[in-house]
């Protein structure tokens, strides 16, 4: 073309432009789980991105079909499986909102515990990760010893670190003993300290905020259109917590914030979540300080939930109901519920139906994780590629949930 | 709002603006739940959302059904008015000879892979979504996994009896 036409450039001439395509996945160190993203490349700018899902998908809702309520516990862990005994809870308040089956307090505030234990466990991984995708190693194998000390709590309670299957249906199966509370006690006392010098590596870091601010962001307006829930939402500026909406397992009583951050990029993804943090911290505080006494570890549900073992052994009855539970012969009530939980993600769904036989008739799980990603595409359009990474690591989608 | 309250309230709206659309009302647990027809859906789903008054702005979920009988799938969509904290559940029924129902993605982005799945599993075709194909399942696949009809377990077997224990 020569230099006078120059000036003639026509839509068609700018349309033969060729792009490249490059497969980011499915197993790609940098995008931390499975996940396939092709994308169309104009230099190292992204012009479109297609992503595809499903490569680790176990058909948990059709194995849920077959199985009985206290064996599709085990299902939940593996869906965000950074913080699985959010997951059991939920699946338990579920099964318990279709029985009407009413925990006492101290159950209820323990679960408490439980659930802001691996609140912070799963924010642990996020925030750090999101620290490594910027190069900041340093951060992430400093907070990930919490991480293991979480773990050992877990480990101490039920014998699992990852997939815990933690509790039971109508409550704990047993007291914890002296030293869970001490390694409680121990976390408590300690982690804000490390915590502390984690966020002061990172937070006001001029390298690390002029790499996250603007990076991936999404309004508010945007967000809730694709229905986002959690962190990324209120990161958008929404104060939607389902903890304080629809509050379960008690949370009215305690007293916490939510915080939100304004433009929804991997920042304030970041700040949410470490202030959240902070919150659960408090939460586990208030919770261990008005722990009610003298209360029963589970509710009077002698049809679903186990009979202690001594009676098992020299109760007839007992040793009746032990076997109906275990083998699944009991029969749970017809009905419908949804129940939902904030899970590390956002709002995990539980859509149950029962038509009283041994298995759900239908069960739904609805997975932030997976309602969210389909945003991702929308978001990374004209970002480099760098910030496709670490808006992926701040939305911290998981690929067992994604997938389910 | 109780879910009583609430469930006359949208019982009356919809009576009022988009008359014979209701099959069925009930309230299940702390639900109220409809049964709309499935020619109506979409008015419904678009009133629910741009009506000032109740405002359900947000799909919390959607999902597929299939009755017992396994002539009949069903499509369920869970809203939300984040503002004022009152849910619903819609539902709408249709023969599984003739599964069309009319896409949500027009009202919510969000619903595009929600109905892909939806496809994917149960074979509802949402008429006008833009990109209708499978999501989790491979794309070779020629059966609908969730539906009644195709057990969790090996068809070809005859070796295990299931009549104690298990569907």
């Amino acid at each position: 073309m020569s230099k006078k036409d120059d000036k003639h450039i026509k839509a068609e001439h700018i349309e033969e432009k060729e792009y490249s395509i490059l497969n980011l996945g499915p197993t790609h160190p940098a995008t931390h789980g499975i996940f396939q993203n092709v994308l169309k490349m104009d230099g190292e700018i992204i012009h479109e991105a297609t992503p595809t899902i499903g490569y680790i998908h176990r058909a948990f809702e059709k194995l849920a079909e077959r199985r009985p309520y206290a064996q599709i516990t085990p299902i939940t862990d593996r869906l965000n499986y950074c913080s699985s005994p959010i997951n059991n809870m939920g699946w338990y308040m579920t099964v318990e909102k279709l029985i009407k089956a009413e925990l006492p307090k101290r159950a209820q505030y323990h679960r408490v515990i439980i659930m802001e234990l691996s609140r912070i466990a799963d924010h642990i991984i996020c925030n750090s990760v999101i620290g490594v995708d910027t190069g900041a190693m340093t951060g992430f194998l400093y907070i990930f010893q919490w991480r293991e000390k979480i773990y050992e709590i877990f480990e101490e309670i039920c014998g699992a670190r990852l997939t815990t299957n933690i509790g039971r249906i109508g409550g704990f199966d047993r007291e914890w003993s002296k030293t869970t509370w001490d390694k409680i006690n121990a976390f408590l006392a300690e982690f804000p300290k490390a915590f502390r010098e984690f966020s002061n590596l990172l937070e006001r870091n001029k390298i690390f905020m002029d790499r996250t601010i603007n990076c991936g962001p999404i309004s508010a307006e945007m967000a809730l259109q694709y229905s986002f829930t959690g962190p990324n939402l209120r990161a958008a500026g929404v104060d939607y917590d389902v903890r304080v909406m629809n509050p379960y397992s008690s949370y009215q009583d305690f007293k916490f914030d939510i915080p939100v951050g304004k433009s929804g990029d991997t920042y304030d993804r970041f700040m949410v979540r470490q202030e959240e943090m902070w919150q659960s911290l408090s939460i586990i505080e208030q919770a261990i300080k008005n722990m009610p006494k003298d209360e029963p570890m589970h509710a009077n549900i002698p049809d679903f939930y186990l009979p202690p073992k001594e009676e098992v052994y020299n109760n007839m009855e007992a040793l009746i109901y032990h076997f109906k539970i275990v083998m699944g012969e009991t029969d749970i009530p017809a009905g419908e519920v949804y129940h939902c939980v904030e899970g590390g993600n956002g709002e995990l769904g539980f859509y149950l139906v029962s038509d009283g036989g041994r298995t759900p008739y239908r069960l739904h799980f609805r997975r932030p994780c997976f309602i969210y990603y389909q945003a991702y595409p929308e978001m990374i359009k004209g970002a480099m590629l760098s910030d496709a990474i670490l808006t992926m690591s701040s939305m911290n989608v998981i690929a067992g949930e994604l997938d389910a | 709002m109780e879910t009583q309250a609430l469930f006359e309230k949208i019982n009356q709206r919809l009576n009022e603006t988009l008359p014979g659309c209701i099959e069925k009302a009930e309230v299940l647990y702390d639900f109220p739940v409809f049964h709309i027809k499935r020619e109506q859906i979409h008015d419904v789903l678009k009133f629910l959302k741009e009506d000032d008054e109740l405002h359900f702005h947000f799909l919390t979920d959607l999902t597929g059904f299939q009755t017992p009988d396994e002539q009949h799938l069903a499509v369920i969509y869970h809203l939300h008015n984040m503002p004022s904290n009152l849910r619903v559940r819609i539902k709408t029924f249709f023969p599984i000879t003739h599964p069309e129902v009319p896409t949500a993605t027009d009202l919510w982005p969000g619903a595009n892979w929600m109905e892909r799945e939806t496809y994917d599993f149960f074979g509802v075709k949402f008429k006008g979504h833009p990109n209708l194909k499978r999501i989790l399942n491979v794309d070779e696949m020629d059966i609908f996994p969730l539906r009644k009809e195709f057990p969790l377990e090996d068809q070809t077997r005859d070796d295990k009896d299931d009549k104690m224990f298990g569907r």
